[in-house]
């Protein structure tokens, strides 16, 4: 398993004292402080609205912070920290006019990788989401949960250090989404990738992840931290557990204490 | 494709047959019923005569107008296409030239191309009125398709640091696409409409040799029957060009837009 809990590792990216304000006046964030390490997989649970895609958007380099900083571990530029980036949008976010397989291919298209290296890294990232057999497809021709896999493939595709997803699953069925819950940590468990993982589901939330930080609005900041100590692989047995359903509890509890700090929303 | 419409398709094509020969077996029966003289109005019958005597020069006619007209259409294409991309590039263009565009756009072609005829010689003369009539449409629409573009999309571009080449080729372009093809079907019978207009205006002059000059030099002869054989041909070429226009419309965005897609699904 990732080493997840060991605090003597070096965060792979910190966020420090990050605000972040709006032409308009509102105020995102405002003091947020995270730090993540590689391997972990962290939650960013929050009600709508707390800033936890303003977040992730500024990790992704994405949106300038008013105010702070988001440091890189061997200090790393802002070029060479995007590179390593993948982002998965709410949305599959496809080019409708490209197939499958060149809308996996496109990040390494835009980094201008041969075409020999690119077809092998395509094909390798569709295998791993389970649509080998689709490259030739369009968007439009696959549901909903397929599209969504063909975004987490193109993600994957630049083998990237970090995965940023921003309520990937959230507007797919539950079926769905369990199946994709469960084929994102095995993917996890063989990448040995970083992911930090937008939802406002708190089962969701407390299922994937290692650690959970539950945000409070207005301004959006970390409340509190529920780490989740519940061993990995978890499957099915894990769902209807009894640790799961306390975890959950705390994870609720805390999410209401945001609420409460945080003002209605 | 609903049942209905399934059911109704042959509908769809025996209907208006069945309406033209109505109205040809009504224009027949009033001409010869009335004895209506031939330079007031000829029964159809006569002018499909002209068409058999006057064929090798109508064909020739029309084939004048035709170039005209595909020639002041592509240029209108290509120069709308790469104005709205210039545009696109730089808002310092798109301000200064823009209002210009609107006013090519708003003067009637009738006024301008009398005045066109003075200073250019009369085949350029033809062409720059279907040009002016043509290119507005497809300048304004692919300017609003290069504006178009997922804005998550945009985000991912520049997350994998796209070069602004990369983001016009891959990302605007094809966003603008449908944009553009629907441009291009208007800009295709106004290309006619604008060589028609400088012919007819050219035509006094007698100079010109196209079909709508035909149409008025027939009119001074009293030559209706060929002036009713040379506005058909026009019409059927008008026809020809809209539905051709459709067909690459339909080719090139079969797979994956919507707007496409009703027609088979």
């Amino acid at each position: 398993m990732p080493p997840a809990t060991a605090t003597e590792h070096p965060s792979l990216v910190a966020l420090r004292g990050v605000g972040k304000s709006f032409p308009n006046g509102v105020r995102a964030l405002a003091g947020l402080d995270l730090a993540v390490r590689p391997g972990e997989f962290v939650a960013l649970l929050g009600p709508s609205g707390c800033g936890k895609s303003t977040a992730l958007r500024i990790i992704a380099g994405l949106t300038e912070p008013s105010e702070g900083v988001v440091e890189w571990d061997n200090a790393t530029t802002v070029g060479e920290s995007k590179s390593r980036l993948g982002f998965v949008f709410q949305e599959p976010t496809l080019m409708p006019w490209a197939s499958v397989f060149d809308n996996v291919a496109l990040p390494l298209k835009l980094k201008r990788v041969r075409a020999a290296a690119r077809i092998e890294q395509v094909e390798t990232a569709l295998d791993r989401v389970g649509l080998g057999a689709f490259g030739r497809a369009y968007p439009r021709e696959l549901s909903g949960g397929m599209r969504m896999r063909v975004s987490i493939a193109r993600a994957l595709v630049t083998e990237p250090q970090i995965l940023l997803m921003d309520e990937p699953f959230a507007a797919l069925d539950e079926i769905t989404r369990f199946k994709l819950n469960d084929d994102l940590l095995q993917t996890w468990d063989a990448l040995r990738t970083t992911i930090i993982f937008v939802t406002h589901s708190v089962f969701e939330s407390v299922y994937l992840a290692n650690r959970v930080l539950v945000m409070a609005a207005r301004p959006g900041r970390i409340s509190t931290e529920v780490a989740i100590d519940a061993s990995y692989p978890r499957g099915r047995s894990f769902r209807t557990s009894a640790e799961y359903a306390a975890l959950c509890r705390r994870a609720s509890e805390a999410l209401a204490v945001a609420m409460a700090v945080g003002g209605q929303s | 494709m609903s049942a209905r419409e399934r059911r109704d398709r042959p509908l769809r094509v025996v209907m208006p047959i069945v309406v033209l020969a109505l109205g040809i077996a009504a224009w027949q029966a009033v001409v010869q019923y009335k004895n209506i003289p031939p330079y007031v109005l000829p029964a159809p019958d006569l002018i499909a005569q002209t068409f058999a005597t006057d064929w090798e020069l109508l064909l020739r006619s029309l084939l004048v107008t035709v170039i005209t007209t595909v020639e002041g259409f592509l240029l209108a294409a290509f120069g709308g296409v790469f104005l709205a991309i210039l545009f696109n590039q730089s808002r310092f263009l798109e301000y200064s030239l823009y209002p210009y565009a609107v006013v090519l756009q708003v003067t009637p072609i009738v006024a301008v191309a009398p005045l066109l005829l003075i200073y250019l010689p009369q085949h350029a003369a033809v062409l720059v009125c279907a040009w002016i009539v043509a290119f507005f449409p497809v300048l304004a629409n692919t300017t609003l398709g290069l504006r178009s573009v997922d804005r998550n999309l945009a985000d991912l571009f520049a997350l994998y640091g796209a070069s602004r080449w990369q983001i016009l080729r891959r990302l605007k372009l094809p966003s603008a696409l449908p944009y553009i093809l629907g441009g291009l079907r208007i800009a295709g019978g106004l290309s006619l409409i604008g060589a028609v207009v400088a012919e007819i205006a050219a035509g006094s002059a007698g100079a010109g040799s196209g079909l709508a000059y035909r149409i008025a030099e027939s009119g001074y002869r009293l030559n209706i029957p060929r002036m009713f054989a040379a506005l058909l041909l026009l019409s059927l070429t008008g026809i020809a060009i809209f539905y051709l226009l459709s067909l690459i419309n339909y080719l090139a965005l079969r797979r994956w837009h919507e707007s496409a897609l009703a027609q088979e699904s």
